[in-house]
């Protein structure tokens, strides 16, 4: 009698164990097969020139308004004083002036920013309706005919990368160019970058252009303390970024 | 350009320091300010009525029937506000039929419709089985009807079925209290579980949530019971009174002190969202929670309802203070609930600047669309009255 009460008791545990580690984790454990895309960022390559916010805004029908960006730059003027200055006018996309004097500066350098497509994404666990999810991919996307507009997502996303499209009236957000993937072409930010400042890669293939760059850089992750299984890496990542 | 673009293209002139582009919109507006609001005032007004049934403070016996359909009432609005906020109204159902197993909002279905359904109507319905039989006996016509429809056509009340009413209604309010407790520390878990937001995200969030909700309900209750007495020229029951006040005062102290020691917290540990906090609650919120939450909404009436525990004072001043101290507490709490969810977005996630907000009058998130929702409430509090009087039941009791 004891040893099946143990034995159920233990069955109970184990199950509702796996169920607590999931609510945890936020996230389904990534699949066996099959790419698992990541991206990664030179920010010692970025020359600001904005044509990935353009070339995103026009291939996925992004609101052209000063307000809905799938991706954006951003610069940071540090000066000598200590003092940060953070801009990003219209996203980046028609290019950034320097405003401080030269040798008031002591560094200055620009971040293109995107979804993180994180592994353990706080979007998709906060979804109600389970709209947002995580393709087989590793890609978080939205799917706007379910999708009811409550923007709890837009609130739990920790990098400002979700909005609510002015016109459909549902979460929109970046999809790593998702209906290119498909057909073997790149994302179209990636496929714009003039200096090759943003990449993409398997995660899972140890020869792809993404493993290499982790390899090869000492990258970081933004806000590794939310952790949120960020899959957007960074090289030279100062730690003024926000 | 369209009004909603305009309104936006004014915020982006109003933006301070950096804030991600995204976030010059603030998602949540007025009408999410109303939802854990109303709530709370749903789970404080079942408190107080759990205290006369379960707790057996015999001295609140007036005002549990109203206590009981206040809590109605203003359940029945709670998610109105939340879904006509929804960009996709049509589509709010999802919710209950294909919930998302881990998003904290997806449970709110759940946890409304038990409290709805299997607390408070089968409380309210147990309570007055009793009187709906006599009262489609009393009357004619089509109320009658009303009234037999309204008792299920159970009309057995003899002493034994009474007595059966009873002990389930008690049973069921023994359920509702952990219940009233769920939904509104739930509403709080919704914000506090942001991880995104230190202004929300704090363990103490469901907690400040759960006893600010209670004080809430509590004031509503003391002053409709005023209210409801002087319109229906009734004496007011003034140990009765004294006795809400007693334990609205005593919850604003419990409720000051957690929200003190979750400030306190902040302080201290001053983490790395501190200075962008400190210039929130110093700048943009300054009015709203230094002069209306705090000093309006809880020292003055702390102060006031405080006088009345140590001195003995006459019974006019008493109503004129129990009066004006709910009405003071209720809008302490309304605007604790928009400190919260508004301030919690005037703040960029990256810590180095601010959006604005702009409350319009007109449109789907406009003031006067809260008003409505405002205003509904009490309009169906006072078709609930009229529909099943308390007073009459008391004195039939």
């Amino acid at each position: 009698m004891k040893v099946v009460a143990a034995g159920t008791g233990l069955a109970v545990l184990s199950s509702s164990l796996k169920s607590f580690q999931m609510l945890v984790s936020a996230a389904d454990p990534p699949p066996e097969e099959g790419p698992w895309w990541g991206i990664g960022m030179d920010i010692s390559k970025c020359i600001g020139c904005g044509l990935c916010a353009r070339g995103c805004k026009t291939e996925n029908k992004v609101p052209e308004d000063p307000f809905y960006f799938r991706t954006w730059v951003e610069q940071y003027t540090i000066l000598h004083n200590g003092e940060v200055k953070i801009e990003s006018p219209n996203g980046g996309i028609d290019g950034f002036e320097q405003s401080e004097q030269e040798e008031d500066i002591f560094k200055s350098f620009f971040v293109p920013k995107m979804c993180n497509h994180c592994a353990k994404s706080p979007c998709t666990q906060v979804c109600p309706v389970g709209a947002t999810f995580e393709s087989p991919e590793g890609i978080s996307l939205v799917d706007a005919s379910y999708c009811i507009g409550c923007a709890y997502c837009v609130q739990a996303c920790p990098y400002g990368c979700r909005y609510i499209h002015p016109e459909k009236k549902v979460a929109d957000k970046c999809t790593l160019c998702y209906h290119r993937l498909k057909k073997g072409l790149a994302p179209v930010c990636m496929e714009l970058c003039p200096t090759s400042a943003r990449i993409y890669g398997n995660l899972r293939d140890k020869d792809s252009e993404l493993v290499r760059f982790l390899r090869e850089h000492n990258y970081q992750v933004l806000k590794p303390h939310l952790n949120t299984g960020s899959k957007l890496f960074y090289n030279a990542l100062s730690a003024q970024v926000i | 350009m369209e009004p909603h673009t305009q309104h936006l293209y004014e915020m982006l002139s109003k933006v301070e320091g950096y804030i991600y582009p995204n976030e010059i919109e603030l998602q949540w507006g007025f009408l999410v300010v109303l939802y854990p609001y109303l709530t709370g005032l749903v789970a404080g007004a079942f408190i107080l009525a759990s205290l006369e049934r379960v707790f057996k403070v015999k001295v609140l016996r007036p005002t549990y029937q109203l206590a009981l359909i206040t809590a109605l009432a203003f359940l029945i609005c709670a998610p109105l506000p939340l879904i006509s906020h929804l960009g996709k109204p049509g589509r709010a159902y999802e919710i209950l039929v294909t919930p998302h197993g881990k998003s904290a909002m997806a449970i709110f279905g759940f946890v409304y419709l038990w409290y709805l359904m299997v607390v408070l109507l089968l409380e309210i319905w147990f309570d007055y089985r009793r009187d709906f039989v006599i009262w489609s006996k009393e009357k004619k016509g089509i109320m009658s009807k009303v009234y037999r429809m309204l008792s299920l056509g159970l009309s057995d009340i003899s002493p034994q079925a009474v007595r059966w009413d009873d002990r389930l209604g008690y049973f069921i309010t023994v359920i509702g209290i952990p219940s009233a407790f769920l939904l509104h520390g739930y509403v709080g878990f919704i914000f506090g579980s942001i991880k995104a937001n230190p202004w929300w995200s704090t363990v103490l969030m469901p907690v400040i949530f759960l006893f600010s909700a209670m004080v809430s309900g509590i004031a509503l209750v003391m002053v409709l019971y005023m209210v409801v007495s002087y319109l229906r020229k009734a004496k007011i029951d003034m140990p009765c009174l004294d006795m809400i006040g007693k334990y609205l005062f005593y919850m604003l102290i419990l409720d000051f002190s957690l929200e003190s020691l979750d400030q306190v917290h902040r302080i201290y540990e001053a983490e790395e969202s501190f200075d962008i906090l400190h210039m929130l609650v110093n700048g943009k919120l300054f009015i709203t929670l230094f002069g209306l939450q705090i000093t309006l909404g809880m020292v003055i009436p702390l102060i006031t309802l405080g006088i009345l525990q140590i001195f003995r004072i006459r019974e006019f001043w008493r109503k004129t203070i129990y009066l004006s101290s709910g009405v003071l507490v209720l809008i302490g709490i309304l605007f604790m609930r928009w400190n919260v969810v508004i301030g919690g977005q005037l703040f960029s996630k990256g810590f180095h600047g601010f959006t604005d907000f702009k409350l319009g009058l007109a449109g789907s998130e406009g003031l006067m669309m809260a008003i409505l929702w405002m205003v509904l409430p009490f309009v169906i509090l006072a078709f609930l009255l009229w529909l099943m009087p308390p007073w009459k039941k008391l004195e039939e009791a």
